[in-house]
């Protein structure tokens, strides 16, 4: 992670058992290893009120150590476009006193919270914790297209092709990041691309 | 610069009693203009000139923002209170000149809300009037659960009732009514507020059972203005002023302080907007913090105490005033 | 006496001159030879005649253009006007403050007639005649804070306050300085400056907050903020950055004085009385190099306050491709002499 960041950059923490009714957890690949984490500070009864959504890694890991935590509902999806429909549905039918925790990637989080700002719950009330890719979605302020799992310092906008910075300025309504183009006062000038973001 | 308000100069147009502890006060500008456009939860600090004394205590406005040609304030009768309420039953009286501050919402509406959840206790339904009014004019979706002691001390019951219906709810402790909290706040569809203004008990009551229900504190709002309490005589250097002051039995610290002719600003006189925020230079003795502005932290320093409503008892108090 | 509305364009010929009145009623920002970040914010009171604070709302000779310059921005890009749902009333809110104010400070051009919530706008300068019912949006050709801000000069964020923040939640921003609504609609005080440099560090932003909540109803206060802008470009907004930006590579030691433009804006800060938002009106003043050094003391103290500009703001404010030629050319204007203290010209 960047050393030196501003404050618009989300900080992601910890996950840690809410009080509430109803707990709804979204993780991506590792992400379930911090519910796993989790799951043993939580107390006794603690996953007979949740409900754990979860997108598998490409090598379908972890799956059964979420199983083991015996949650009320478990349900996996292949990305995060084919949970959209449930998780909304799950939302626009739920009460107050339902917690949400994501964990996984920055994407995934991001997204997820996206859906669930929608739908009424204050995103600091979210618990949310970063487990594996760095990958950036961005947003090219220039023509608004959304470039996913954006690992490069500059990063080229896949709708528009313009070099962009790839800002740490932060967006939740938008679930992105902002990218800039880097040579817009001179196009000529081509900055190194690094692989910044693991 | 310092903040505060701008002060206003009204007419008593009406005194009305409401019941036998309430009374309902109405205020008209005195050069016949509209008074401003104030939001839902919004009060007004009143200054009450009583002989020698000049009381400055907030109300909420109870009437409906859509109209401005005069704001209303109930007050309720406080026999054992430090006179304020005593002084407006007795001594108010229509065509009586008075200045008031221009509103201050300290307790306003989230707009975001799907779903606004009001719960009052007694005189605490003075800020819904205000709400209900605001979001019925504009279609907001809201329910109001009413505790009061006896239907005869349900102030404004009636009328409300009679606005809105069902969305009313009323419970009356003289016949063992009580809302069924848990229930009523596990029911709350996603995205609703909820507001809770009422005796201190209630909002400690309300808030400590929706924390425990999972209700994340940014979606519960109170507003309890701690009337100041009465306490030992205490003396107070003022350093800034170079002033040494006695805050008397019945006398608000920050009462003392501008009766020494020091002005500090202030919104709410209630220990909640933070405008009176203190420094203490040093102190030998005990604070007594009333305010909910300052953190417990900040209370435990011994560094910081809000005027308004928190007292000190001891040797010596030196502050930068 | 009405003002005289130029005719004048903000983009391609970038025919943008101020007249000699305007050019000695420049709100320009800088009381001393230096600059740093401060919290300057003062009390939003009525200033002196013939200064651009002689009204709290300033309408002035480019209201027209400056008009027409909107309307062409967001026919090209509409999200440059947002309001999210909850922020209709504030809205309302904003369309009563600057009709009210400029009705006020210029009843020959704008009349406002209110009859209950029956109400009749007129707006001289733009040919409108408008009767609409306050508080219902359907009697209005665009939302409140649309319509009214298609008619009002500058930018406008509207803030909801809540939980001890401020939330941008609603904007109207064609003339901005490098910041995206688009993108920052819906966050917090602390998060839409998070890129401001240095300024957070000095704790200036909250301390600024703290002050910013505790706006009173019909106590407005203000604060300038500057930078500068090749060409009297008013559409600097980071969507068109990669057609403005080469701007600024063409700056030589001739054409300085015309294409140079000290950018100043007057920010002010309004309680809104039926939302408890608060409304950040940001007034954007453009004057060239050459209109600029026609008051010799402003000319000694902007090569001194350029001159002496820390790195890291020349860099963020997007100085730094032409600041040693701007400053090369204001030297020769400054022979040292002292500078009164003060904003206006000698």
């Amino acid at each position: 992670m960047a050393a030196k960041t501003i404050i618009s950059r989300p900080i992601y923490g910890t996950l840690s058992p809410q009080p509430g009714k109803h707990h709804l957890f979204i993780a991506d690949a590792e992400g379930a290893l911090a519910i796993a984490d989790m799951a043993a500070k939580a107390p006794s009864g603690f996953f007979e009120g949740a409900e754990i959504v979860f997108i598998p890694g490409p090598d379908g890991k972890y799956v059964a150590a979420l199983e083991a935590l015996k949650p009320a509902q478990f349900h996996t999806a292949p990305s995060f476009a084919s949970l959209l429909p449930r998780l909304k549905q799950t939302l626009t039918n739920a009460h107050m006193g339902l917690r949400l925790y994501l964990a996984g990637t920055e994407g995934l989080i991001g997204q997820a919270m996206q859906v669930a700002l929608e739908a009424g719950i204050d995103h600091t009330s979210m618990q949310t914790e970063h487990r594996g890719s760095l990958a950036r979605r961005m947003q090219c302020v220039h023509c608004k297209g959304i470039t996913e799992n954006v690992t490069t310092q500059p990063a080229t906008c896949s709708h528009c092709g313009l070099l962009l910075l790839v800002r740490d300025h932060y967006s939740r309504r938008l679930a992105a990041f902002q990218g800039v183009c880097i040579n817009a006062e001179d196009r000529s000038e081509i900055p190194p691309m690094e692989e910044a973001f693991p | 610069m310092s903040t505060g308000t701008t002060k206003l100069d009204v007419v008593v147009s009406d005194v009305v009693p409401v019941n036998e502890l309430v009374t309902r006060f109405h205020f008209r500008r005195r050069d016949g203009e509209l008074l401003p456009t104030f939001s839902g939860g919004a009060h007004v600090v009143v200054e009450m000139r009583d002989g020698e004394r000049t009381r400055l205590n907030p109300y909420s406005l109870m009437g409906s923002p859509l109209d401005t040609r005069e704001y209303t304030i109930s007050v309720r009768r406080d026999d054992v209170g430090r006179g304020g309420s005593l002084f407006m039953h007795n001594s108010v009286k229509p065509g009586l000149e008075m200045v008031i501050s221009y509103p201050v919402n300290l307790f306003s509406l989230d707009l975001r809300a799907k779903k606004h959840l009001m719960l009052a206790g007694g005189i605490g339904i003075t800020p819904f009037m205000a709400q209900t009014a605001q979001l019925a004019g504009e279609g907001g979706n809201f329910e109001l659960h009413y505790t009061c002691r006896t239907a005869s001390l349900g102030t404004y019951a009636d009328v409300l009732r009679e606005r809105y219906g069902r969305r009313v709810r009323l419970y009356h402790d003289d016949l063992e009514e009580r809302i069924e909290l848990d229930r009523l706040l596990s029911s709350q569809p996603l995205g609703t507020h909820l507001y809770v203004c009422g005796p201190a008990g209630m909002i400690n009551w309300v808030r400590d059972r929706a924390a425990a229900l999972g209700w994340p504190p940014e979606t519960v709002h109170y507003e309890h203005f701690a009337a100041p309490q009465p306490g030992l005589p205490f003396d107070v250097t003022l350093a800034v002023s170079g002033k040494t002051i006695q805050v008397g039995e019945q006398q608000s610290l920050l009462e003392a302080i501008e009766a020494a002719g020091v002005d500090p600003p202030y919104l709410c006189r209630g220990g909640v907007c933070g405008q009176c925020e203190t420094n203490v230079i040093s102190c030998d003795g005990k604070f007594i913090h009333n305010d909910h502005w300052l953190s417990e932290e900040e209370h435990r320093s011994g560094r910081k105490i809000m005027p308004c409503v928190s007292r000190f008892e001891g040797n010596s108090l030196v502050l930068e005033r | 006496m009405g003002i005289t509305f130029r005719k004048e364009t903000f983009r391609d010929d970038f025919t943008f001159r101020n007249s000699p009145e305007h050019i000695r009623r420049f709100p320009f920002p800088f009381h001393e030879d230096s600059y740093m970040y401060a919290v300057n914010i003062e009390p939003h009171v009525v200033g002196p005649k013939g200064s651009v604070l002689e009204n709290l709302i300033d309408v002035d000779e480019h209201y027209v253009a400056e008009m027409q310059d909107r309307a062409l921005v967001l026919a090209e890009d509409p999200l440059r006007c947002q309001s999210l749902p909850h922020m209709t009333l504030a809205g309302w809110d904003l369309l009563e403050l600057l009709m009210e104010q400029q009705a006020l400070g210029y009843p020959e051009h704008f009349t406002l007639e209110r009859n209950g919530d029956r109400w009749r706008w007129i707006n001289r300068p733009l040919g409108i005649d408008d009767t609409f019912t306050f508080g219902d949006t359907s009697t209005l050709p665009y939302g409140p804070m649309e319509y009214i801000t298609r008619q009002s000069q500058g930018d406008f964020c509207i803030l909801d306050q809540r939980d001890g923040n401020l939330w941008m939640d609603a904007g109207m921003v064609t003339t901005q300085a490098d910041w995206s609504l688009d993108f920052d609609i819906g966050m917090n005080f602390f998060e839409w400056h998070a890129p401001v440099p240095l300024a957070h560090e000095k704790g200036i932003f909250v301390r600024a907050l703290k002050f910013l909540i505790n706006i009173q109803q019909g106590k407005p206060a203000r604060r300038l903020n500057w930078t500068m802008t090749i060409n009297p470009r008013l559409d600097t907004s980071p969507e068109n950055y990669h057609k403005w930006g080469p701007d600024r590579t063409t700056v030589t030691p001739e054409n300085v004085g015309d294409k140079v433009h000290l950018r100043v804006e007057l920010q002010s800060f309004w309680r809104l009385p039926r939302s408890n938002g608060i409304v950040f009106p940001i007034r954007c003043y453009l004057i060239k190099m050459d209109e600029l050094v026609t008051q010799p003391k402003w000319a000694r103290r902007l090569h001194r306050v350029i001159r002496d500009l820390p790195e890291e703001l020349a860099t963020y404010k997007g100085l730094t491709r032409f600041r040693p030629t701007l400053v090369e050319w204001l030297s020769k204007l400054d022979d040292g002499s002292p500078t009164s203290s003060g904003f206006g010209p000698d």
